[in-house]
């Protein structure tokens, strides 16, 4: 596949410069970016100034928002354990999938291979997962975490190893990994695929060139194949902390942030606040610190690593 | 010098072959489980679920099954759902086609402006702008507009945050066609217009499934936007309905198995059938060659 970021940009358009029909060109022009500029200020960016006014107000949205706090959302959620506690988890959920997700997908994308017979096969599985729907992603995985050993599948077979049933969902300090699983179930086919794509467009020659040259399969894997992907790791670790950022259904679906918001994260809290108990002006100030956070974050992976190509919507 | 002697050939290739399998053997016994409980659970009756929760199913019980698929409000999601499906890819995929035309192929003073813009996007996803959002639609209804408690507006919502990054995609794919075509085209009177129309639509065509068949997916399986903007239970589309009967009938686990397997398999179908064009949708955007 190619890219499709900036290097284009040269020879994109230079021929019609010179046509001769300017009035119409303006004309297609306005007509063409019209629809999707008034859709996108409305729905996407003007809605970010309508909450960052909003975020001063104490306002429970019934009737017009009058008791302007000025900083006081912000102060108090920055000073919520909750709140601390749903940072804490989000990090959690980005350590845990940068260090466990990303590498097993890797591994078994390195395992599938390029021309491993049954490749597709392979691939059509272990990326079933991320087409199913969140709400029924988390749904299946509630039934496996059922507590009780004759409901849930996973307890039913710690007893009959001879160990005793967890409390998958009611443990505050289960309940986050047992969310992780099911995320990584969900997610590392995505990841898997933009590893496959990657290794398929390097030259199988340059690592048997290696081989030939004495490097163990370990030395030619960490010293050519990883840095030729690079910048599709790049791609896939910023997918990745920015959906780790927003996680919301399937932690919403399975626990609701519970229990006593061991689970909690960014999103069900501002969820919780801005449609559960309708404190507006809070919940708006909550979505403004994590637009800030994915804002800077994406500027900062932007500046860091030059160019990522994070270009997919899903 | 080397002393090393490699096993035969055939030996060197089995041995990792075999240790390959082994490994996604177990992986893909991992993603069955889930899915496999599932369908047991979706095949027997209440009953049989407590007392045998994870045997096979035999012979099948079809009663939840049949009792899902023969109520109205399944039917009346399933059209909710394909109707936000068309709204949202139609919208989607004109709009972001039309943007990405002009940016790839026509030269315009603030182009960079419109295309920065555009990438604003990509770093505020709805999850996290869901609230925001949500105040607009009120204020919108406050001027008649009513886009709160109707389709339309679950159809414009994930429409406008889809536009960032299928416009990029798009973007490169017409960027892609040869300047010359263009060239000629336009000597031969081709006006801006029909060149978009006639000749770049049809050439991107792959590329329209492809981000089109990742548009779809996205909206079907959406429940964010349903949940905030729609109440009334006429108006549901699955994933939300899926959630409201968990909720109801989270204590009748083979129902609601039932209820989750039958609503995943027009996915499941649809991967099936579109997995090429998903695949090379989502890695067009996102690997760099």
């Amino acid at each position: 596949m190619q890219s499709f970021t900036g290097a284009q940009d040269e020879f994109s358009s230079k021929s019609t410069s010179g046509t001769p029909h300017r009035f119409q060109d303006r004309l297609v022009i306005a007509l063409f970016l019209l629809p999707a500029i008034v859709v996108f200020l409305l729905f996407v960016i003007y809605p970010i100034f309508r909450s960052v006014y909003f975020s001063t107000f104490d306002w429970n949205g019934l009737g017009a928002a009058v008791k302007n706090v000025g900083m006081g959302n912000y102060k108090k959620i920055l000073a919520d354990q909750v709140f601390l506690k749903s940072v804490s988890n989000v990090i959690l959920i980005i350590v845990l999938s940068l260090g466990i997700q990303l590498p097993l997908a890797m591994f078994l994308a390195v395992l599938v291979g390029r021309d491993l017979p049954g490749r597709n096969v392979f691939r059509t599985i272990f990326f079933l997962p991320y087409v199913l729907s969140e709400v029924n992603v988390a749904i299946m995985w509630t039934l496996l975490y059922n507590a009780n050993p004759h409901r849930g599948f996973l307890n039913a077979i710690l007893v009959a190893l001879g160990a005793s049933p967890v409390a998958w969902m009611a443990d505050m300090k289960v309940v986050m990994w047992a969310v992780f699983v099911a995320l990584t179930w969900k997610y590392f086919g995505f990841h898997m695929l933009l590893y496959l794509t990657g290794l398929q467009n390097i030259p199988t020659e340059i690592e048997e060139a290696a081989l030939i040259d004495g490097a163990t399969p370990f030395q030619s894997f960490f010293q050519i194949t990883l840095p030729l992907l690079s910048s599709t790791i790049k791609t896939s670790v910023y997918l990745s902390v920015l959906g780790s950022i927003q996680q919301f259904i399937l932690v919403w679906v399975m626990t609701k942030g519970g229990p006593v918001n061991a689970s909690e994260t960014m999103a069900t809290y501002m969820y919780r606040f801005g449609f559960v108990r309708y404190q507006l002006g809070y919940g708006s100030a909550v979505a403004i610190i994590m637009f800030i956070i994915c804002m800077v974050f994406s500027l900062l992976y932007q500046a860091l690593t030059r160019k990522p190509d994070y270009l997919t919507g899903l | 010098m080397d002393k090393t002697i490699l096993p035969p050939q055939w030996t060197r290739k089995v041995i990792p072959r075999f240790f390959q399998y082994f490994i996604l053997g177990i992986a893909t016994l991992v993603i069955f489980v889930p899915i496999v409980i599932l369908i047991f659970g979706s095949l027997k009756t209440t009953g049989q679920m407590y007392s045998e929760p994870y045997t096979v199913p035999v012979p099948p019980q079809w009663g939840n099954i049949i009792s899902i698929v023969t109520s109205l409000s399944f039917w009346t999601m399933m059209k909710n759902s394909m109707l936000v499906l068309i709204g949202t890819t139609t919208l989607t995929i004109l709009l972001s086609s039309l943007v990405s035309f002009v940016l790839a192929r026509l030269q315009f003073r603030g182009k960079n402006f419109v295309f920065n813009l555009f990438t604003i996007g990509l770093m505020f996803p709805i999850n996290v702008a869901i609230l925001p959002v949500y105040f607009v639609l009120r204020q919108l209804t406050s001027y008649g507009i009513t886009l709160i408690d109707s389709l339309s507006g679950v159809i414009l919502v994930q429409a406008a945050f889809q536009l960032s990054g299928n416009i990029l995609i798009l973007r490169g794919f017409f960027t892609a066609v040869p300047t010359e075509l263009q060239d000629a085209a336009y000597i031969d009177g081709c006006t801006n217009f029909d060149f978009f129309w006639r000749i770049m639509l049809p050439l991107v065509k792959p590329a329209l499934a492809a981000v089109a068949s990742l548009v779809m997916i996205a909206s079907w399986n959406d429940l964010l936007v349903p949940l905030v903007v729609l109440n009334s239970d006429k108006l549901w589309t699955l994933p939300l309905g899926t959630m409201q009967f968990q909720g109801q009938y989270g204590q009748d686990l083979a129902l609601v198995s039932a209820f989750v397997a039958i609503s995943a398999i027009p996915t499941v179908i649809f991967y099936f059938f579109a997995e090429r064009q998903i695949v090379s949708g989502l890695t067009a955007g996102s690997v760099k060659g």
